[in-house]
């Protein structure tokens, strides 16, 4: 089952950059690449709970900008030779809008 | 289909690059690997600490069966390749294995020198190059009781301090009369023999063997002047050769070593080869350290990206002999063009020498305190101008100031508890067990691995020393540094790139010097955004989006991803109203934590990041602006109260540097850049450790460049005298533009300076005239377009503000 949320148009994201989703469960990040895909993640490092929508996003990837960790957008994983992984969300785009599906 | 690839000798040469091409390129190629030996890769020169009792061979495998597993490799051990059907691209085990390839990589390594002298072939005469060899030698001490080590260098020795320790009375022959000629000169040999000794080896010099007597086993040497030793066990450790029988064969172009080029590949294009079996430009090396470099490089190529160049690697030496501390790099010999700096304390056992040609370092030795070996070998690859330093050359890096590990020069010495990396709290146990269970070998590993070293790097020597000593000799060697991983290219490369080809965007500079990521990382973004803005301020654009998030946000991210809000107060100086509307933001916007910062500013602490264009907002209207106390960017002018209050004040310093703030705010520089006045020589500003200090006298100012009161604590070096406020401010805007202009992102004026010379800033600012006012020219020029106020910014334009708050809000 999902339930779509809409969040905006696709141009309220920067280019390589991100916007946060407030949820009662905490922030989510909404990141925009600079090949103009997006991809949510649980807004917390799982390093040291940093917040990843405030790294500089580069590739799919996003550097988290307390310790810089590297952190995978599609997938939520840590990138070696650190550990860990941050919740990702679904995300589609319709006639540029995006949309958000929480579980 | 994938290609097949078959790497000949499973050494740690052949493996490191089957390794990196693992790292780049996982599924081009099924593997297929022999080696000779009945082992997987273990680390070779880990086999002197194995035969000293101090590691086993456990301790040293570098890959074990289940990494081949992992990687779909097969691997055939105990199996030596004996014939390459080149035509048919085979190559051909002695047991008649045989496997096809599409690219060859030869690693055969080297082979010990026998020497040919009769009774060569004896049992009890081995070379020491091999886990079977260190077994023959557990085994004769417990059998035998005489040993004899031929060739006095660094397997040599590490060999016979291995059977002292065994219980052997053990005695190293050596044709000179200097041990470890290549390494030392007489001095340092004179005193490592000494400390030999004092452990039970004995030593025949100048001594040329004949023969080897005895009968099916050696029971004896005779020498050429006529002497004769008893032996019941000989190990040959009078250099190496590079096996190279195998291509020779097979008429793949040999001279000393296989011949390759900087691609590393061989006449036959189909055949690549890396490590001591390999001739490059001339040069076969017999060291561990190269083998990083042309694994990386050939990888590359296997990959077939075709991006890097080996170029040839300088080294150096270390002996693994545990309580000797020995270093040695370049050419320390030296010749009439050359001269020496000798410091030598023999009640310490302490003996340093560096051999400079031109104000540079071409060579070192160093015995019994060699921490600064690292620094050393540094500055003879940067090829560093040490004059400035010169007077300090010899005391180290630590006497250049150094408040983060100055004393702690003995990392095996260290226990496994102690500290090493105080930002991340990293012990030396956990660095030594990383190294060894996870097969780390560069500083760069370490560092990703562990975090030691990968914070503030204060500990970067200590920890490359523990990775020395658990590894073994070491060394990172290319010739130069490139920006970072998407790029082969040198910050000093980019800069230049980006003047001479009017490169005005990051897109245009990853374009035109062909990056290897689509848009770049971390690492590289912002230094690209800083050189395209610096160098070009009325063409290019700034990318927020490539900035770190602080600059982004024009504060400071706390660690519970709260923000630090700085306002800007003039040299210092405040007024009331000014201090009500901090205290008025404070309470309005529950601001839990107001601090006074150590450039004498105000910080509140805990700003909520929505609420940050508000606050801007407040202080903005109280006529305040950004402090910047968040950027690469000018931070402070720290004052003292100076001649207006002061009964010692010689000038007015509060109100000079107020002026050299309203010139220098907002400028973006590779570093945070501090700035003091101080109105006497007793200095409360503390202008001499900051980047640019005045430092005010009766008869003038003095200015002072190049402090730091961080990491490394510097203190300013006097970049020279004037005497009016009017060249005040044209010295400070000159320097800080050559700065601007020239240091690499990140660097600090201290590292800068240190880099480059005091002599070279002094030549740029002071003594050419028209330089130091084009320079001067240029930076006001640069100010025109970025003295902006970047709150001010946010607060106006709806765009800019929106970012700050969540594109939407649930629940």
């Amino acid at each position: 089952m999902s339930n779509w949320i809409e969040v905006g148009k696709i141009e309220e994201i920067p280019k390589q950059g991100a916007r946060v989703v407030e949820t009662a469960e905490g922030d989510i990040g909404i990141f925009r690449t600079g090949e103009d895909e997006i991809f949510a993640l649980r807004d917390r490092c799982p390093h040291k709970s940093g917040p990843l929508s405030q790294g500089i996003v580069h590739g799919k990837r996003v550097t988290c900008p307390l310790h810089n960790w590297n952190i995978e957008l599609e997938s939520g994983e840590v990138v070696a030779p650190d550990e860990g992984c941050a919740a990702s969300f679904p995300v589609k785009i319709e006639a540029g809008v995006v949309f958000l599906s929480l579980p | 289909m994938k290609e097949k690839l078959v790497l000949v000798g499973n050494g740690m040469a052949g493996v490191r690059t089957l390794e990196e091409l693992l790292k780049i390129a996982p599924d081009k190629y099924d593997i297929t690997v022999f080696g000779a030996e009945p082992h997987c890769n273990y680390n070779r020169i880990m086999l002197s600490p194995v035969l000293a009792g101090e590691k086993t061979i456990d301790d040293i495998v570098l890959n074990s069966q289940a990494w081949y597993d992992e990687n779909n490799i097969t691997l055939h051990t105990g199996k030596t390749v004996v014939d390459i059907d080149r035509k048919a691209q085979k190559v051909i085990a002695a047991d008649g294995t045989t496997a096809r390839y599409d690219r060859l990589l030869l690693a055969t390594g080297s082979n010990p020198f026998i020497i040919p002298v009769p009774g060569h072939d004896k049992e009890g005469v081995i070379g020491f190059r091999d886990i079977y060899d260190v077994d023959t030698m557990l085994d004769a001490a417990k059998n035998y009781k005489k040993a004899v080590v031929i060739g006095g260098g660094l397997l040599g020795l590490e060999a016979a301090n291995g059977l002292v320790i065994n219980g052997m009375d053990v005695t190293v022959v050596h044709l000179g009369d200097t041990l470890m000629e290549m390494q030392m000169d007489s001095f340092s040999g004179e005193m490592l023999k000494a400390s030999l000794e004092e452990r039970g080896l004995k030593f025949r010099m100048n001594s040329s063997t004949t023969e080897l007597t005895g009968g099916q086993r050696v029971t004896g040497l005779t020498f050429a002047d006529g002497g004769e030793l008893e032996a019941d066990l000989v190990v040959m450790a009078a250099g190496i050769r590079p096996n190279i029988e195998l291509a020779q064969k097979v008429g793949i172009h040999c001279e000393r070593g296989i011949v390759v080029n900087d691609t590393l590949q061989t006449f036959d294009p189909k055949v690549y080869s890396v490590g001591e079996c390999v001739q490059h430009r001339g040069i076969a090396y017999g060291l561990v350290a190269p083998l990083f470099e042309q694994a990386r490089v050939c990888a590359n190529h296997l990959a077939g990206y075709g991006i890097g160049m080996y170029e040839g690697s300088t080294t150096s030496t270390k002996l693994k002999v545990t309580g000797i501390d020995l270093f040695s790099a370049g050419d320390f010999h030296g010749d009439e063009s050359t001269e020496e700096v000798v410091m030598k304390d023999a009640a310490r056992g302490i003996y340093k020498k560096v051999v400079l040609k031109d104000n540079k370092i071409i060579g070192a030795v160093m015995y019994g305190d060699t921490v600064d070996g690292a620094w050393y070998f540094q500055m003879l690859r940067d090829e560093t101008n040490i004059s400035d330093i010169r007077e300090h050359l010899m005391f180290g890096q630590a006497h250049l100031g150094d408040s983060g590990h100055g004393g702690e020069n003995a990392a095996s010495a260290l226990p496994d508890d102690a500290e090493v990396c105080g930002c991340n709290g990293v012990c030396k146990g956990t660095i030594v067990k990383a190294i060894t269970e996870k097969g780390l070998f560069t500083l760069e590993e370490v560092k990703a691995h562990t975090k030691a070293a990968a914070s503030c790097g204060s500990c970067t020597g200590l920890v490359e020393q523990i990775l020395a000593s658990t590894v073994g000799d070491y060394s990172d060697t290319p010739k130069k540094k490139p920006m970072c991983g998407c790029t082969e290219h040198s910050h000093d490369e980019v800069r230049e790139a980006i003047r001479e080809q009017e490169l005005t965007s990051i897109p245009a500079v990853m374009t035109a010097l062909e990056w290897h990521t689509p848009d770049g990382c971390a690492s590289c973004r912002p230094a690209l955004n800083y050189y395209v803005l610096s160098a070009w301020p009325q063409q290019a654009k700034d990318d927020p989006q490539s900035r770190f998030i602080n600059e982004r946000a024009h504060a400071n991210i706390q660690k519970d991803g709260t923000y630090s809000v700085i306002p800007r107060m003039w040299g210092g100086v405040t007024t009331p109203n000014e201090l009500r509307a901090i205290a008025d933001v404070a309470d309005k916007f529950n601001i839990p934590s107001v601090k006074v910062t150590g450039g004498q500013r105000v910080d509140l602490l805990g700003v909520k990041k929505e609420d940050l264009p508000a606050v801007w907002a407040d202080l903005n209207a109280a006529g305040m602006v950004s402090g910047h106390g968040y950027g690469k960017s000018l931070r402070t002018v720290k004052t003292c109260v100076g001649s207006e209050w002061c009964r010692f004040g010689t000038q007015d310093s509060t109100s000079l540097g107020i002026k050299i703030e309203k010139m220098t705010w907002a400028s973006w520089t590779p570093h945070k850049y501090k700035i003091a006045v101080s109105g006497c020589p007793r200095n409360c500003a503390e202008a001499t450790i900051k980047d640019f200090g005045v430092v005010c006298v009766d008869s003038g100012y003095e200015l002072h460049v190049g402090g730091n009161g961080g990491i490394h604590v510097v203190a300013t070096q006097l970049l020279c005298r004037v005497s009016t406020e009017e060249e005040v401010m044209e010295y400070c805007g000159a320097f800080m533009q050559v700065y601007r202009e020239e240091a690499h992102y990140l660097e600090r004026t201290a590292p800068w300076i240190e880099r480059v010379g005091l002599s070279y800033a002094k030549q740029r600012v002071v003594e050419d005239d028209a330089g130091r006012k084009a320079l001067h020219a240029r930076f006001l020029v640069s100010q025109e377009v970025f003295q902006v106020d970047p709150w001010a910014e946010a607060v106006e334009q709806d765009h800019i503000r929106k970012d700050y708050i969540p594109i939407k809000k649930l629940g």
